[in-house]
């Protein structure tokens, strides 16, 4: 058991340290792409573009420049951003961290709840009407862009009918901090939290009728429909039960990713300062510093996120308890 | 050797989805019944109309729309109902210095969605935006599509060191949240543009976003492809070909890569459509397709200035992702319902 939590571990450890590489290499070994010169301006002069190297280090060869960065990153954590100097990179993930946290937790209750009640009822009524309709709408959430879905859900409620009582609770976009204003938190996200469930919703909904009309064909099932218990009760204690292993397997991927910065559509179309803006803003001004940390933070969600699943897995499913 | 097993796939199709007793093959059975399925013909009969009217995007815009929807038309007038009304009208909002794109006319003669914020006509750019959208999605698939394959047989079937190195890359890119990628790498090379040795591509190039968006999705390929050509290898028909002393490369392109076809062709549609989605996304960060081309997701980012003045600029678009992305799922279910490789096996073992 604890050597295949050590191996476990040391596989996140490689993952991580895998997508480090694989950040710095984009950035500073692409042919073509001089952090130098973008640092110092497009007509900087040779002397200048000398300088700038030699005083961010990059006239250093590229495993010294990796190791240097990720030592400031992780023990000194005093790394500072190539853009704004002085700005050090840690606080700043930090900062922005509980506004990306506050979207994709509130999304996700939404689209857990959701996505299990529309699977559940697709499968129950499994071939009506009300079981096409439902996976159409799935179908149709899965196919929208996400942040065109926000850009009308803002023409809806911050502009054409805004100023009906429908909408005309709806802040202005924006975020206000949870422990200062939780009225206005709570509000200014109900559209956020909206836009980014929709389409997880209709993707958990369809995945969960499919395994739960799959596990109907099960032994298991039979086994219980023989003793003759009701159908709900075979439908969510026994069939569920089964089926939770692929919507847990894919919330954790997807929470995970979402909390590393993928909700960035939805921060940018919202205009909520969170990771993912964090992160866009830095790529575009190719922040090194800031770009590290933030994929860093990144992978590491998406790393403990495949850990966790690994462990409902156990709880879940009683055949790899034994194994 | 293949014939034989060939047949013998053959076989177990027939055995499993049909009663008759004439021979058909498993391809054939595939193709009736996806046929059959009307939702998926109706996707797929949409998506060639979309296809189509795409195509079609220069003759509407030379003889019938009568614009360039690439060359901004500031000062532009056209006839609606018989007046001549300016492409840019004079904002009445705030101080009224700004100006504001004509409105749909819902002619199809001259601005049928309205002019963007340039006084182009809209209706002629979305057509153009589409050939783009869907030529980048379908030739990134293709590429997706391709090395997923390469991948996921090489690994799966040589295992050893090759697969160690291979499923550590996978892993690594798996775990990189996928449009984090996908923007790390469109900001370096659209920036740049790539220039090695004898390749080189300019930063505006198409072929930049479709190699950007080709690669990002292949770990989520070629996984389910190596899992699937390691369990192949221990059958019986491949450990009979290795013990006549089959070559290796024939093994993989005779008797694995066809069972291993269904799946790939099960990704195509479905693929098609998330990478148009990806496609659209970084368009609208702009660092997708870049100017003076334009995409859907081009245009809804031209759109989204006027957002509240002119919705139709940034809908419009964005309906059509919607459709053409819904025709394709559609279409994919179909697919995979008439070929799904797991709804064979279950019969099989019943």
């Amino acid at each position: 058991m604890l050597g295949a939590i050590v191996k476990r571990l040391g596989q996140m450890l490689f993952v991580m340290v895998g997508i480090s590489v694989l950040v710095f290499l984009i950035f500073f070994a692409t042919p073509g792409a001089d952090p130098a010169s973008r640092i110092a301006g497009r007509n900087a002069s040779p002397e200048t573009l000398a300088a700038v190297r030699k005083d961010f280090g990059f006239d250093r060869p590229l495993p010294v420049q990796y190791a240097l960065m990720m030592e400031r990153l992780f023990i000194t954590q005093d790394l500072t951003s190539f853009v704004n100097r002085g700005w050090k990179v840690v606080p700043a993930v930090i900062d922005v961290a509980p506004v990306t946290l506050s979207l994709v937790v509130g999304g996700a209750v939404l689209w857990v709840i959701g996505g299990v009640i529309i699977g559940l009822v697709a499968a129950a009524t499994r071939g009506s009407v009300l079981d096409r309709t439902l996976m159409m709408l799935g179908l149709i959430g899965v196919s929208m862009p996400v942040y065109w879905l926000g850009e009308v859900m803002n023409l809806i409620t911050q502009s054409r009918f805004h100023d009906s009582w429908f909408f005309a609770w709806v802040p202005p976009l924006g975020y206000k901090p949870l422990t200062s204003d939780p009225v206005g938190w709570f509000l200014t996200l109900v559209i956020p939290w909206i836009t980014l469930a929709t389409l997880y919703m209709g993707l958990y909904g369809r995945v969960l009728r499919a395994n739960l009309v799959e596990a109907g064909q099960e032994d298991y099932i039979r086994t219980a429909r023989a003793k003759g218990l009701s159908e709900t009760r075979i439908l969510v204690r026994h069939a569920l039960r089964t089926s939770l292993i692929t919507i847990v397997t894919l919330f954790g991927l997807d929470f995970g990713a979402l909390v590393g910065g993928a909700a960035l559509l939805t921060e940018v179309v919202f205009g909520l300062q969170g990771i993912g803006k964090l992160t866009y803003d830095a790529l575009r001004s190719l922040d090194l510093p800031v770009i590290m940390a933030t994929v860093m933070y990144a992978s590491f969600f998406v790393v403990v996120a495949n850990a966790a699943v690994d462990l409902v897995y156990v709880v879940l499913d009683p055949r790899i308890r034994t194994a | 050797m293949t014939d034989q097993t060939a047949s013998a796939v053959d076989l177990v199709a027939e055995e499993a989805s049909s009663p008759l007793p004439a021979a058909r093959g498993p391809w054939v059975t595939a193709l009736r019944k996806l046929r059959s399925d009307r939702a998926a013909m109706a996707a797929l009969l949409l998506f060639v109309v979309i296809v189509g009217l795409c195509m079609l995007a220069p003759l509407y815009a030379t003889y019938v729309a009568k614009t360039d929807p690439f060359r901004s038309n500031l000062t532009g007038k056209i006839m609606v109902d018989g007046k001549r009304v300016p492409v840019m009208e004079s904002s009445t909002e705030g101080l009224g210095l700004g100006f504001t794109p004509m409105g749909p006319t819902w002619d199809f003669r001259a601005y049928f969605l309205g002019a963007d914020g340039q006084g182009r006509d809209v209706a002629a750019r979305l057509l153009y935006g589409g050939r783009n959208s869907l030529w980048i999605a379908g030739v990134s698939t293709v590429i997706c599509l391709g090395m997923a394959a390469l991948v996921g047989l090489v690994a799966g079937f040589f295992g050893g060191a090759i697969d160690w190195v291979l499923s550590r890359l996978l892993d690594v890119l798996w775990a990189f949240p996928v449009y984090l990628l996908a923007i790390s790498l469109s900001i370096v090379l659209i920036s740049h543009g790539i220039d090695i040795g004898p390749i080189s591509i300019n930063s505006g190039s198409l072929s930049l976003p479709i190699f950007i968006i080709g690669i990002i999705y292949v770990p989520y390929v070629a996984r389910p492809i190596r899992g699937q050509v390691l369990a192949l290898k221990e059958s019986e028909f491949v450990l009979a070909a290795i013990g006549l002393g089959v070559p290796s490369h024939r093994i993989l392109f005779r008797d694995i890569l066809p069972n291993v076809m269904a799946t790939l062709i099960v990704f195509v549609p479905l693929m098609m459509a998330i990478n148009m989605l990806t496609e659209s996304a970084l368009s609208f960060l702009s660092i997708g397709v870049q100017p003076p081309d334009a995409s859907w997701g081009t245009i809804i980012q031209d759109g989204q200035e006027q957002l509240y003045t002119r919705p139709m600029v940034a809908l419009a678009p964005g309906i059509a992702i919607v459709i053409t992305v819904l025709a394709l799922n559609i279409l994919g279910d179909g697919v995979r319902d008439a070929l799904d490789p797991r709804s064979k096996l279950r019969i099989r073992s019943a």
